[in-house]
């Protein structure tokens, strides 16, 4: 089948499908992501989705989208502006029409611009093209209802289900556009819908008439190229951060050769880490669905003081209800996992929106004096080396760990790279055995602090823990004032101690620039696009981004002195500068920070970079 | 179960000097456990006591086992814990009447509910003892704490409706100072497959002292108790000449044999193991002065156990899975290689 003219040759794209949450825009995205995968190019999505299941029909409210990135070269980002928009109905045109490049091409179901419609979008016009200023779009009319309909009238099947099929449609016409093949999705939904053969007919039907209808309007359609991306050799998938944090911790389980253990209560978004662990029976993971957050993370400290390795997983209000769990480990020294998937707060806050904004949560957010371990991922597949090497330090170190993900790591997807656990530490529990005189619970090692761990059910080894202070060698209750003090300098040099375990803090980009950009967790993807092109345009930018917030790499003053100007950049309101303030009061910080429940888009950040180097 | 047939009641004392008040009941359940774990023969390496915050969740501090004393009302979680990741663990939760049924009273319920294998123990005093002297989720209406210095106005907890509410099927009840019937009923507790409540009328010389005395006064125990044992009529009395019947409107009657016209044949035979808990109800809702209260194991009915349901579908789908390690589930679904 020839082509038009009209092939645009590209070395990245970013495709946004819309449409009412009930149109299934969320499958056409991850279908058409892992064909581009599949395909060879790197990709990176974003869903974005609103918290009601089924929002109002028709309305901006109800809109769904997904943003798929896909690159001949490595992609960092979901990226900012869409080249193309499928927009299935007027709220999503009208939702987002501005994200979309100048001169992008938008794919619209007219069918479903009827007066009812527009004005539920909020329209005042019947010609929404001149109301947004979208004449200098591409635009395709393309009437998919209809010709979703006339394909399937024959087949018997009923209205609800014809309408569900015309997702299909829309996604064979993206094909087509950009010459992608079908055999996956057709292989999909051939698996998926195995139980209903008329279903898998209409669907794989609607999907080769969607790319026909591109063939037959490629003399006024463009279409786009972009050739596979050129990766590491190897053996691939597609992961999300939600499962790349589930299958790190049953790595870090068969390193270490602990049973895992989750106690976790459902909460957007990180429900996932418990629906996939749940599933995981195959490796004998043990999976608590608990009453309530605290319940999850108390079965997961019994669960610990058992001897498994514990995690319990959560969003921002649930480590609120976690809090004093949280010191109980602190203060008896049990191994810990705390996974928390930001989100916009506070209180219930943005359930299905990213944020940073736990940061101070998980670094104070207890009673007493009670250090604990903060580590970051910052892409949705390092959720699975942060998840391990989470519960690595949490299991040597004998200290509960706060991982921090945010919902932007937790739906958005890489391609991932299947790794060889060989090329992964080992992970040593801190075993205690038997033959000694004297069985002291308390006593430490004297380079690292830690305490032994001692598995009930062990002859000899019968030992009493609790949330009372005690005493520094048995573990007893005790209320001595000094040894009070004592126990505190402990258990906060335990944790410094940790900054000789982990790595020191690197620096990307240009080293000898005038401006480092400061970044942690969820938003490096964007930082490092952003400093990167503005590199590739001349500009001198270098890139400090940290995945271990407590302790900090030992050579962060370091890292920080040497530049005239630091600018933070997080999406919260402070928090990681103010932690750096109260650090390393010396260093003139700048921040820069953003709360709308979306990651940086580049062209903000670059345009921040640029004027803080003029100024 | 490992069992050590040396085993003494001492074994399980810890060398920790014990600190409750002088007098309070505590002291006394203390030895009934060490007793009863003497008579189970359980090795203390293979038991872990687990309690929340209370006078009464120091308890694992003075016992020779693995013990750990957590936060306030989050013991039944932190023991659901243990014995999911231990199945062979014996488990015991301590706990009280504000810790288990005020702050921790979810926990409770869907420990119940699920019915993991553990006994729990739950000292009820009527009174928060620790923070020195407020009202409880078990105090009587009108009763006069610090926390309600003109009479609560609020109707109490029991204990054994709730868990029977949740679904319960064991649950017993004992006297602090009644050593060798605390004693009988743990074991009877622990030998029980699934999660066994015990309420333990508890004495706090303190701040409520007294307030079962009404019941467990020498004088009257045996007027105002009545001992319930499996298969043995429902009869009580310093004279054993009172027994319990259902009464026509379907509620439970004590009468005196040989009087009004009844017989020792009309006197009811205790079923701890019915099945549909109405009878148990109406046993555990007797209250002093209408009916004498209900000792003994009231319900003891035996159900599969959370953990042991954990384990068997671990099992099943492991043998019926390619699956067993971290490589394999990786590459299971959807891969490709790259060139």
């Amino acid at each position: 089948m020839g082509r038009s003219s009209k092939v645009i040759e590209r070395n990245e794209v970013v495709v946004r499908f819309s449409g009412d949450s009930g149109d299934g825009m969320q499958l056409t995205g991850t279908l058409f992501s892992k064909t581009s995968a599949i395909f060879g190019n790197d990709i990176s999505t974003f869903p974005d989705y609103p918290a009601e299941i089924r929002a109002p029909q028709g309305t901006i409210g109800g809109v769904s989208g997904f943003q798929v990135h896909i690159g001949h070269t490595e992609v960092y980002t979901p990226g900012d502006y869409a080249d193309v928009l499928v927009a299935m109905n007027p709220a999503a045109l009208k939702a987002n029409s501005r994200w979309v490049k100048a001169g992008g091409t938008i794919i619209m179901d007219v069918d479903s611009f009827d007066e009812r419609n527009l004005e539920k979008a909020g329209y005042k016009t019947d010609d929404p093209i001149v109301e947004d200023r979208l004449g200098d779009f591409n635009i395709i009319k393309a009437p998919i209802t209809t010709l979703t309909k006339e394909s399937l009238k024959d087949m018997g099947l009923d209205n609800k289900s014809i309408l569900r099929s015309k997702n299909m449609y829309a996604l064979g016409l993206v094909y087509w556009l950009f010459d992608r093949p079908l055999e996956h999705t057709e292989e999909y939904i051939r698996k998926k819908f195995a139980k209903k053969p008329l279903v898998v007919e209409a669907n794989l039907k609607v999907l080769k008439e969607g790319y026909n209808y591109g063939v037959i309007i490629q003399a006024v359609t463009p279409s786009y190229h972009i050739n596979p991306a050129s990766i590491e050799k190897g053996r691939y998938r597609n992961l999300n951060g939600n499962t790349a944090v589930a299958w790190g911790l049953i790595a870090a389980a068969q390193k270490a050769g602990l049973e895992l253990f989750l106690g976790s209560y459902p909460i957007t978004p990180a429900t996932e880490i418990l629906q996939e662990l749940s599933a995981r029976k195959d490796l004998g993971v043990k999976v608590f669905q608990a009453e309530d957050e605290i319940a999850g993370i108390c079965t997961a400290i019994g669960a610990s003081f058992a001897g498994d390795l514990a995690v319990t997983s959560t969003s921002g209000p649930g480590l609120a209800l976690k809090g004093e769990a949280i010191g109980l480990a602190i203060i008896a020294e049990l191994p810990l996992v705390i996974v928390n998937v930001q989100r916009g707060g506070p209180s219930t806050g943005l359930p299905t929106k990213t944020e940073q904004s736990d940061l101070m949560q998980a670094l104070y957010g207890r009673n007493g004096e009670s250090p604990c371990v903060v580590v970051a991922a910052s892409s949705p597949i390092n959720c699975f080396e942060y998840a391990f090497y989470a519960a690595k330090i949490a299991v040597e170190h004998m200290t509960p760990v706060i991982l921090l993900t945010d919902g932007f790591l937790a739906n958005g997807t890489q391609p991932w790279k299947i790794p060889d656990l060989k090329d992964y530490p080992e992970i040593k529990p801190k075993r205690v055995t038997t033959d000694h005189d004297e069985w002291l619970p308390y006593k430490r090692r004297s380079d690292t602090l830690v305490r032994c761990w001692a598995k009930p059910g062990t002859p000899k080894l019968m030992h009493q823990i609790g949330g009372l202070e005690k005493d520094e060698l048995t573990g007893g209750v005790s209320y001595d004032g000094l040894n009070h003090q004592k126990m505190v300098n402990t258990r906060a040099q335990k944790i410094k101690n940790i900054e000789d375990y982990i790595p020191e803090q690197d620096i990307l980009g240009c080293e000898d620039s005038d401006l480092l950009v400061v970044g942690w967790g969820g938003t490096f993807g964007h930082l490092f696009t952003a400093v990167d092109e503005l590199i590739h345009e001349g500009v001198n930018v270098a890139l400090a981004h940290f995945n271990y917030i407590n302790p900090l790499p030992k050579n962060t003053y370091e890292v920080l002195k040497k530049y005239k100007k630091v600018i933070v950049c997080e999406l919260n309101m402070g928090q990681f500068a103010n932690y750096l303030r109260m650090n390393f009061p010396d260093i003139p910080y700048q921040q820069f920070n953003k709360v709308q429940g979306l990651p940086f888009t580049i062209v903000e950040l670059k345009e921040k970079f640029k004027n803080l180097l003029e100024e | 179960m490992s069992e050590n047939c040396e085993l003494k009641y001492t074994d399980y004392k810890s060398n920790l000097n014990v600190r409750w008040c002088p007098g309070c009941g505590d002291h006394a359940i203390l030895n009934s456990v060490q007793k009863a774990m003497a008579e189970l023969k359980v090795e203390p390496h293979n038991i872990a006591v687990i309690s929340g915050i209370g006078c009464s969740s120091r308890f694992p501090y003075y016992m020779n086992t693995y013990g750990f004393h957590t936060i306030h009302g989050r013991g039944a979680a932190i023991a659901s814990g243990v014995k999911v990741a231990n199945p062979n663990l014996h488990v015991w939760q301590i706990t009280g009447d504000g810790d288990a049924l005020a702050i921790g009273g979810n926990h409770f319920i869907h420990l119940i509910r699920r019915n993991i294998d553990m006994n729990v123990i739950l000292f009820n005093n009527q009174i928060y003892g620790l923070t020195k002297g407020q009202y409880s989720p078990t105090s009587k209406r009108g009763f006069i704490s610090k926390s309600s210095p003109f009479g609560t106005v609020e109707d109490p907890f029991r204990p054994g409706l709730l868990a029977i509410g949740a679904g319960g099927q064991f649950f017993a009840r004992t006297i602090d100072k009644e050593l060798k019937l605390s004693v009988e009923i743990m074991t009877e507790a622990a030998k029980h497959k699934g999660t066994s409540v015990i309420e333990v009328l508890q004495n706090c010389v303190i701040y409520n002292d007294k307030t079962h005395e009404a019941i467990t006064d020498k004088k009257y125990k045996a007027d105002r108790t009545i001992l319930l044992r499996h298969g043995e009529k429902m009869i009580f009395g310093a004279n054993n000449d009172k027994g319990l019947v259902l009464g026509e409107d379907m509620k439970l009657k004590a009468v005196t044999i040989g009087q009004d016209g009844y017989t020792l044949e009309d006197i009811l035979v205790h079923d701890a193991y019915a099945e549909f808990p109405n009878i148990h109800m109406k046993l555990i809702a007797m209250e002093y002065p209408e009916l004498p209260v209900a000792l003994g194991v009231i319900r003891s009915v035996e159900r599969r156990t959370y953990e042991q349901e954990v384990k068997k579908q671990v099992e099943e789908v492991q043998n019926s899975t390619k699956i067993s390690s971290f490589e394999d589930m990786v590459n299971s679904g959807e891969t490709w290689e790259v060139k």
